[in-house]
């Protein structure tokens, strides 16, 4: 077993060692642009883009010609919200989302909010991060052009209902966009079974290459239309100019491949350490709290609050296991999590959260391992808490006058 | 972000962890920060003669937060109440080398030094 080990595959993923080797040849020997029409440089990189927005194509059961290539799901995100808002705003100028999306989501909202070219609907979540189907029902108006919620959040794991939103967006004819980052690749996605419009994901969390990530946007039943935020050449249909990153895409097409053929048995192997995970923590330690829903939820993802320890102290103590927490300390805003927030969790209970995110390349015996440094380092540091004293003299928390710098 | 050596030096091992009794007349304790905040610190100092002969700490937060109040009370033993008063954040910041964005944890020291040294003579002028 070697140190350190990586459990935050939510925020990136190792790339596959079978990716690197289909991107190799791209690089240096089969370097073309893939829109050179006139010699075989750019016919055989081009030929690799179709073959992978195949590949692509089919883990989420589309056709390949509704794959634009994005330089990652932030930039599929903005060109899904933008490009749909520019496009339809003879039809209307509203949209509706939740207050647990990613960034990528909800930044590009508030900045067409202050440019005044939107009104925004967020919808809540209930205590476990899950939106309701019938609030996004009651919150369609006629003005509403465009509903984005997320798949699956990246910090507590929560999969949404996407299938009922899906069928409410097309009984209102209302476009509906997901950002699937979190989802594709792990668990089936599905965009005709779901009924989705638009989606955005990217190869960086499915040990694929950092740098290239995709927007499907729907040919049939509707035919989804945007306004281009990348202008210079029409590449992409006309939705994303720029030469497409050869390499990266036969990457992002290869990763995709690997998920399709492993994503059963690899879910079930991950659920497996998960709940081992979660199971060792929760018997060596009383007072941990599960963040998300308890069976909804992604396989690999485990996000828990210890009571009366703060998260990034906690994580200096396990400084051999990459890990990420929801505290104000570890943010660079050092406000805590906006999504544990949004859950309801307690600020308090906010800075103690630890998100674990399991993947490919974990084995048992790192799971064992970080069982067992996590309970000694929780202990020790609730032996150094005045909350955890206090909590043990009787003391109720919630009724101490704290004096506040 | 990577730690300063002497951040980590306090976080695994950190001195004067632990609790004085309260009620003692020649216990001065201060409680400073809030849960919802994620800072917590609670230091403890025995006095006999005007100096500070013990001092304890216990605290919530992350590591440099940890590591600045272990430091007070390094340097609060030994120290005369009038010289206790004089400790600044800034002296902190500079020994453990802590950025911008760990500043307010050596803040929260100092409250927490100037509240137990408050508690300690609010305890002292109530005594004789």
């Amino acid at each position: 077993m070697k140190l350190p080990i990586y459990l935050d595959n939510h925020a990136t993923t190792p790339m596959d060692p079978r990716v690197l080797e289909a991107m190799l040849p791209y690089f240096t020997e089969k370097f073309g642009n893939a829109a050179s029409r006139n010699h075989a440089f750019g016919w055989e990189a081009e030929e690799a883009v179709e073959q992978a927005r195949k590949q692509i194509a089919r883990l989420i059961h589309a056709d390949p010609k509704e794959i634009v290539f994005t330089s990652g799901a932030t930039e599929a995100d903005n060109l899904a919200i933008k490009g749909v808002m520019e496009m339809y705003r003879e039809k209307g100028d509203h949209l509706i989302t939740s207050v647990t999306e990613h960034r990528a989501v909800l930044d590009t909202a508030k900045a067409l909010e202050a440019k005044k070219l939107l009104r925004v609907t967020y919808l809540p979540v209930d205590k476990h991060g899950m939106v309701n189907p019938e609030d996004v029902r009651k919150a369609i108006t006629d003005k509403t052009i465009l509903i984005s919620i997320m798949f699956a959040n990246n910090e507590i794991g929560t999969i949404n209902p996407v299938k009922e939103i899906g069928k409410i967006a097309k009984e209102k004819g209302v476009l509906f966009h997901c950002d699937a980052t979190q989802g594709v690749g792990k668990v089936p996605v599905n965009v005709q079974e779901m009924g989705i419009d638009l989606m955005s994901f990217t190869a960086h969390k499915i040990y694929g290459p950092k740098g290239v990530g995709a927007l499907y946007v729907r040919k049939k039943a509707p035919r989804v239309r945007l306004v281009a935020q990348m202008d210079g050449g029409g590449h992409e249909r006309g939705m994303r100019s720029g030469t497409l990153p050869v390499p990266l895409i036969v990457g992002f097409g290869k990763a995709c491949e690997l998920c399709e053929q492993e994503m059963a048995p690899e879910a079930a192997r991950l659920a497996a350490l998960r709940d081992r995970l979660q199971e060792g923590i929760m018997k060596g330690l009383d007072e941990v709290y599960l963040n998300g829903h308890p069976t909804q939820r992604l396989p690999h993802n485990l996000n828990v609050s210890f009571a009366y320890v703060e998260g990034e102290s906690l994580l200096m103590g396990v400084k051999e296991i990459a890990l990420s927490s929801g505290s104000a300390c570890t943010s660079a805003t050092l406000e805590p999590s906006y999504v544990l927030r949004a859950l309801g969790v307690g600020s308090d209970l906010a800075h103690s959260s630890i998100r674990f995110g399991l993947g490919r390349f974990n084995t048992p015996e790192e799971v064992e391992f970080t069982i067992k440094r996590i309970i000694d380092t929780v202990t020790r540091l609730r032996e150094m808490s005045p909350l955890y004293e206090m909590a043990k003299e009787g003391v109720d928390l919630k009724t101490v006058q704290w004096t506040v710098h | 972000m990577a730690y300063s050596d002497k951040v980590v030096d306090h976080y695994n091992n950190p001195r004067n962890i632990g609790s004085l009794p309260k009620e003692d007349p020649d216990v001065g304790t201060g409680m400073v920060g809030a849960p919802e905040c994620g800072d917590v610190m609670k230091l403890q100092i025995k006095v006999k003669d005007e100096t500070i002969v013990d001092a304890k700490f216990k605290t919530f937060g992350c590591g440099s937060a940890i590591a600045s109040s272990s430091l007070a009370t390094e340097w609060l033993k030994g120290k005369t109440l009038q010289e206790a008063q004089k400790i600044k954040n800034t002296d902190i910041v500079q020994e453990l080398n802590l950025p911008p964005v760990k500043i307010h944890c050596s803040v929260l020291a100092e409250d927490a030094i100037k509240a137990a040294l408050a508690d300690y003579r609010k305890k002292a002028g109530k005594g004789e």
